[in-house]
C-alpha cells in the first residue's frame, strides 16, 4: 500500500483515472507471459507523454518506490513482474507513431507502439521494418527495445538494437535526455543507445525511439526440407551459409514439435523426419530464385528426403504454416508451456539439439524444440502441469543443464528473450563475476538507489553451476 | 447449481497476450483488467480465493462477450466457457433484478412468453404509446439509456394478423432436396418476423422443406450470457426435445447469436449423462442461414444496384466460424458492387444485452463503427444477427448516415434478389 500523499502526487502527475489501485487492477498486472511468476504491485500508473513518465520517476524517486516498467507484458523472464512491489508503470497508452522519415528512412514511435502497427504503417510508404519478433501483433517497441527482440528474420536483418538510433527516456530522478538520433555516423562518446538497448527497464525509461528502416524487399521466395537425422539438416545448415547464401529466414523443428503440428493441424508433414528446415529468401525475383534453387540442391545433396519450394504467395504461405502453427499445437497438449531460449554458435545446432534431447529423457520430460537454426537461437520447450510441484523440480534442474550445456558449446543462456528475474541465477555464468561487477556500476550510475526494476538481472544468490556430461 | 470457475480452464492461458489486440474493450479502455488475459487472470484469482467474485464484477460487466478473442489465441483457451462460469457466480451473490430475471424466465424463455411479448410490442407501436412513452422518457427511467436508445429504433413489428397467417411447414419449391427445421428465436421473431419469413422463402426455393417445430423457445444466449446457468440449460432441453423427433438434415436460423448457442449446446450439456449424445446430434445439424443458402446454391439473383459493405456478427464469425458466406452471397449480387467495411470483425457494440446495461461503452464503440460505414460509402450495411441489426440501426442514426445507408438481414437482401430473379415463386 501506498501513503496517501504519494497516491494522491502520482494521481496529479498522470490524472486520478490513469491511477490504478483495485484489487481486481493490481492482480491484472501481477504477471506478464512468464510461467509461475505473479506478485502484486502497490499501484498501476499509466502515463501519456514523456513528461508526465518524468513526473511519476520524480515522485517514485523522492519516495524511493520501485518502478517496474512494462510495454504489453510478453516477455518470458518475469521481466515486468513487480518483484519487490511499488509501481508498475504501463506504457501502453504512449501509442503514437511520431513520423517516418522517408529522406532519413528512420521512423519515430512513442514507446508503446505495437511492432505489427509500425510495420503495417512503414510497409504503407514501401519501407520495411525488418524486427519481427513471435510477439509482434502485441509486443511494444519499448518492451523490443529493452529486450533486444529478434525474429524470424534475424539471421539476414539482425535485431531490435541493430535498428535502435536514438531514444528518449527518462532517469530514475525524473529527468529527461536524448541518446543518438537520425545520424548514421555517430561516435560522440560512449554508446549510450546501444547499452539501453536490452537493458530490461533496469536503467531507464524508454518513452521514444528512432528506428532504422530499409526500403521493402521487392519480393519472396520458401522452401520446406526434411531430413532424416539432426546431423544433415545441421550440415545443410552450414553449408548454405558456406555457399554466401543468406536467407532471410532459416528455421527449424525437431521430430517432437512435427508430430505435435502434424497431430493439431494436419498439414502433410513427414512425422517420421528428424528435422525439417524451412528457409525463405528475400529480394528481387531473380536472385530469390536462384537462391532458393540453391539451397533446394544442398539440401538434396546432405540428405534431405523432400524438398518443397514455391515462389507463389499461396503456396508460400501453406509451407511457412508449419513454423507459424508450432508453438500454438505444443501450447495445446498441457497447461502450462515453458518456452526458452538457450541459443549456440550456428556450427553447434546439431550437438545443442542432441544435448536437449540427453538431458530431456534423463528427466523423463517432454521437451520440444524449434527455433531459428540460422542464428542458433534454439526455443526448447517444456509442456508440463504447474499443479505437478515433482515435476517442476524436474523442469528446473533440465533447465539449468540446458544452460549449461549451452555455455560449454560456446552459447548463451539466452538469445532474445532477455534475463528477467527467471533468469538472473544464471547471468553469472555467462558473464563471470567480473562481468557481473561492471554490469553492476552501470547500473548505480543510472540508478543509484536501485529503484528500476528491482529484483531483475541481478540475482541474490547464483545458482550453482551443472556440471555437462558429455 | 453451483458453478465453478474450472481450473483446467484457466490453467491454459499462458498469458502470451496474443490476445490483447483483437479485444475491443482492452482497445477502448486501455488497462489490462479490460482485456481477455486480464480477464482470464482475474477469474482465476476468484478460483484461487485470492479475489472474491465481487471484486471483479466490473471487468466481467464490460466484456462483450464477442468472443475475438478465441480465435486470436494460440493456447486454444475457451474464453466463452471461462466468462459463463465467472458470470454465472457473479449471479449467485448479485442476482439480477427481479424484473429482469421475470422477463429472462417468462417472456423470452418459454414459447407463450415469446408470443406474448410479440403481441404486446405490437399493441404498444399500434396505441402509439411509444410518443407518450418517450415524453415521459419511461424507458430511460426503468430500463436506462441503453434501452431507451434502442426502444427508438425498433421498427414496426408484424401484426398479429401477420403473425396467425405463418404456418406450421413450407414445402420445397420443385424437388426436395433436404428437410430443414427453422429455429425463429424470441427477440429475432419478435422484432424481425419478416426476416425470419424471408429466409424461408429462400430457402425453400433452394429445395428445403422447412418446418417449423412447435414448442421451440429462446436459444438461451442470454440466460447463460447473464450467468443464469440453469435457465439456459431449460432452453436448450426444451429446443432439442422440439427439433430431435423430425429426423432433419438441418436446423437453421438467421441469427448468429442464437446459432452460435445452438451450436454449443453440446458443450453445455456435455456432462449430463442423458442429455449429452442428444445435444450432440442436435448441434451437429446447426447451420447459419448464410451458410446453407452458400452450401445449397447457386442462386438465381435479378439486380440489385447498390454498394453492399457487411458487418460480421461475433458469434457467427468467432463461434460458428461462419465469414465468408455472407460475404460471398453479397459479392455475388448481380449489377451491385460489395466493399469490405475495414475491421468488420470487430464488435458493434451491441454484444447480446451489453447494449443496454454498459450503454456508454457500447456507445464508443458503435460510434467508431458507424464513421467506418460512412468511409466504406455503402449504401447498405448488411448484418447478420439481432442484436447487430438494432444496435446498428442506432448507430447509422446517431451518425446521422439515416439517408443514405440502410441497415438490412443478409436474408432481407438475398430475398429480395431471389425474387427479383424468379418472381413467380412468390406464393411459395
Ligand atoms: C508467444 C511468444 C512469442 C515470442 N516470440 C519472441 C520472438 O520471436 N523473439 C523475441 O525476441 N521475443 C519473443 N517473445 C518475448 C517478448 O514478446 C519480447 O521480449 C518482447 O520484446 C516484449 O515486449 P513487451 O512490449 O511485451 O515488453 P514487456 O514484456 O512489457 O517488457 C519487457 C521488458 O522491458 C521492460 N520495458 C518495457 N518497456 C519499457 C520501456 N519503454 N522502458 C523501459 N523498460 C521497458 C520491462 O520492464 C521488461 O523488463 C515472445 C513471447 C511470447 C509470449
Ligand atoms: S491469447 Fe490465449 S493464451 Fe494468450 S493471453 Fe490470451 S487467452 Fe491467454
Ligand atoms: S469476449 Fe470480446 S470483449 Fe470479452 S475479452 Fe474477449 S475479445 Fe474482449
Amino acid at each position: 500500500m501506498l501513503r496517501p500523499e504519494i497516491l494522491s502526487a502520482l494521481q496529479a502527475a498522470v490524472g486520478e483515472e490513469w491511477c490504478l489501485t483495485s484489487k481486481a487492477d493490481l492482480v491484472a498486472y501481477s504477471y506478464d507471459a512468464t510461467p509461475l511468476y505473479q506478485r502484486l504491485p502497490d499501484a498501476v500508473v499509466l502515463p501519456r507523454t514523456t513528461e508526465e513518465v518524468a513526473a511519476v520517476m520524480r515522485v517514485a524517486h523522492e519516495h524511493r518506490i520501485p518502478v517496474h516498467t512494462r510495454g504489453a507484458g510478453t516477455n518470458l523472464a518475469a521481466g515486468t513482474v513487480p518483484a519487490e512491489g511499488g509501481i508498475v508503470l504501463s506504457l501502453n497508452r504512449m501509442n503514437k507513431i511520431l513520423e517516418i522519415d522517408q529522406e532519413n528512412l528512420t521512423a519515430t514511435a512513442e514507446a508503446g507502439v505495437i511492432t505489427a502497427d509500425l510495420h503495417k504503417a512503414v510497409e504503407a510508404v514501401g519501407l520495411f521494418y525488418p524486427p519481427d519478433p513471435g510477439s509482434m501483433t502485441s509486443s511494444t517497441l519499448g518492451g523490443n527495445v529493452m529486450e533486444s527482440a529478434g525474429g524470424l528474420r534475424g539471421l539476414k536483418y539482425g535485431v531490435t538494437k541493430d535498428y535502435v538510433m536514438g531514444l528518449t527516456a527518462v532517469t530514475a530522478d525524473g529527468r529527461i535526455f536524448r541518446a543518438g538520433g537520425k545520424n548514421v555516423k555517430d561516435v560522440a562518446g560512449y554508446d549510450l543507445v546501444k547499452l539501453i538497448c536490452g537493458s530490461e527497464g533496469t536503467l531507464c525509461i524508454v518513452t521514444e525511439v528512432t528506428l532504422k528502416l530499409l526500403p521493402i524487399p521487392e519480393t519472396k521466395r520458401t522452401a520446406l526440407a526434411a531430413f532424416p537425422d539432426m546431423e544433415a539438416a545441421a550440415r545443410a545448415v552450414s553449408k548454405i551459409i558456406a555457399a554466401r547464401i543468406i536467407p532471410c529466414t532459416l528455421e527449424f523443428m525437431d521430430n517432437g514439435t512435427i508430430r505435435a503440428v502434424e497431430e493439431y493441424v494436419g498439414l502433410g508433414l513427414p512425422t517420421d523426419a528428424a528435422a525439417l528446415l524451412l528457409i525463405q529468401q528475400d529480394g528481387p525475383a531473380s536472385v530469390c530464385d536462384a537462391d532458393i534453387a540453391r539451397i533446394a540442391e544442398i539440401c538434396r545433396q546432405e540428405g534431405a528426403t523432400n524438398v518443397e519450394h514455391a515462389s507463389d504467395p499461396a503456396e508460400q504461405d501453406r509451407l511457412m504454416q508449419a513454423r507459424r502453427w508450432a508453438l500454438s499445437a505444443l501450447a495445446r497438449r498441457k497447461p502450462t508451456t515453458i518456452l526458452e531460449d538457450a541459443t549456440v554458435p550456428r556450427s553447434q545446432i546439431a550437438p545443442m539439439v542432441a544435448q536437449i534431447q540427453r538431458i530431456a529423457e534423463k528427466y523423463r520430460l517432454d521437451i520440444c524444440t524449434f527455433g531459428h537454426a540460422g542464428d542458433g537461437n534454439l526455443h526448447p520447450t517444456c509442456m508440463t502441469d504447474e499443479r505437478n510441484k515433482e515435476e517442476l523440480e524436474r523442469v528446473e534442474q533440465a533447465f539449468a543443464e540446458i544452460f549449461a550445456a549451452a555455455l560449454e558449446l560456446g552459447g548463451t543462456i539466452t538469445g532474445e528473450h532477455g534475463v528477467g528475474e527467471a533468469k538472473s541465477p544464471y547471468l553469472e555464468w555467462k558473464v563471470g563475476p567480473v562481468g557481473i561487477e561492471l554490469m553492476k556500476n552501470i547500473k548505480k550510475a543510472f540508478d543509484p538507489h536501485h529503484i528500476l526494476n528491482p529484483g531483475k538481472l541481478f540475482a541474490g544468490e547464483t545458482r550453482k553451476r551443472v556440471v555437462v556430461r558429455q | 447449481m453451483k458453478v465453478q470457475i474450472s481450473e483446467d480452464l484457466v490453467l491454459n492461458c499462458m498469458r502470451c497476450g496474443f490476445c490483447l489486440p483483437a479485444c475491443p474493450t482492452y482497445r477502448e479502455k486501455q488497462v489490462e483488467s479490460a482485456s481477455p488475459r486480464g480477464r482470464i487472470a482475474l477469474m482465476r484469482a476468484v478460483m484461487e480465493d485470492k479475489l472474491d467474485i465481487l471484486d471483479i464484477a466490473d471487468p466481467l460487466d464490460a466484456c462483450l462477450g464477442c468472443r475475438a478473442c478465441e480465435p486470436a489465441c494460440p493456447a486454444g483457451v475457451t474464453y466463452g466457457a471461462i466468462l459463463e462460469q465467472g458470470r454465472a457466480q457473479l449471479a449467485e451473490v448479485r442476482p439480477l433484478p427481479g424484473v429482469v430475471r421475470w422477463a429472462y424466465r417468462w417472456l423470452l424463455g418459454t414459447p407463450g412468453g415469446i408470443k406474448f411479448s410479440a403481441w404486446a410490442l405490437w399493441l404498444y407501436q399500434k396505441l402509439h404509446l411509444s410518443s407518450l412513452v418517450r415524453r415521459l422518457n419511461l424507458v430511460e427511467k426503468i430500463g436506462g439509456k441503453g434501452l431507451a436508445d434502442m426502444e427508438k429504433v425498433i421498427p414496426p413489428v408484424a401484426s398479429p394478423a401477420q403473425r396467425a397467417a405463418r404456418k406450421p411447414a413450407y414445402p420445397a419449391v420443385g424437388a426436395r432436396r433436404y428437410r430443414v427445421a427453422f429455429f425463429l428465436g424470441c427477440l429475432s421473431d419478435i422484432v424481425f418476423f419478416e426476416t425470419n419469413q424471408n429466409a424461408i422463402d429462400v430457402l425453400t426455393r433452394l429445395g428445403c422443406d422447412v418446418e417449423l417445430p412447435a414448442g421451440q423457445g429462446c436459444c438461451g444466449a442470454v440466460h447463460s450470457h447473464a450467468g443464469e446457468h440453469a435457465m439456459a440449460v431449460e432452453q436448450a432441453k426444451r429446443n432439442i426435445a422440439a427439433f430431435e423427433a423430425g429426423g432433419y438434415d438441418f436446423i437453421v436460423s438467421t441469427a448468429g447469436g442464437c446459432g452460435a448457442a445452438l451450436r454449443e449446446y453440446d458443450k453445455l450439456l456435455a456432462d449430463d449423462p442423458d442429455w449429452a449424445d442428444r445435444a450432440r446430434a442436435f448441434s451437429a445439424r446447426c447451420r447459419d442461414f448464410s451458410e446453407l443458402v452458400e452450401q445449397l446454391g447457386p442462386v438465381p439473383m435479378g439486380e440489385m444496384p447498390g454498394t453492399y459493405t457487411y458487418q460480421d456478427s461475433c458469434h457467427l464469425r468467432n463461434v460458428q466460424k461462419v465469414a465468408a458466406p455472407p460475404r460471398n452471397l453479397l459479392k455475388a449480387l448481380p449489377g451491385a458492387r460489395f466493399v469490405e467495411l475495414p475491421e468488420a470483425d470487430r464488435c458493434c457494440g451491441a454484444a447480446g444485452t451489453y447494449m443496454i446495461t454498459q450503454a456508454l461503452m457500447s456507445d464508443r464503440i458503435l460510434d467508431d463503427k458507424s464513421e467506418k460505414v460512412r468511409e466504406t460509402g455503402a449504401s447498405t450495411l448488411v448484418v447478420a444477427n439481432t442484436p447487430c441489426h438494432l444496435e446498428m440501426l442506432e448507430g447509422i442514426q446517431r451518425a446521422g448516415l439515416a439517408d443514405q445507408v440502410q441497415v438490412r438481414h443478409i436474408a432481407d437482401v438475398v430475398a429480395e434478389a431471389v425474387r427479383k430473379a424468379a418472381p413467380a415463386g412468390e406464393e411459395a
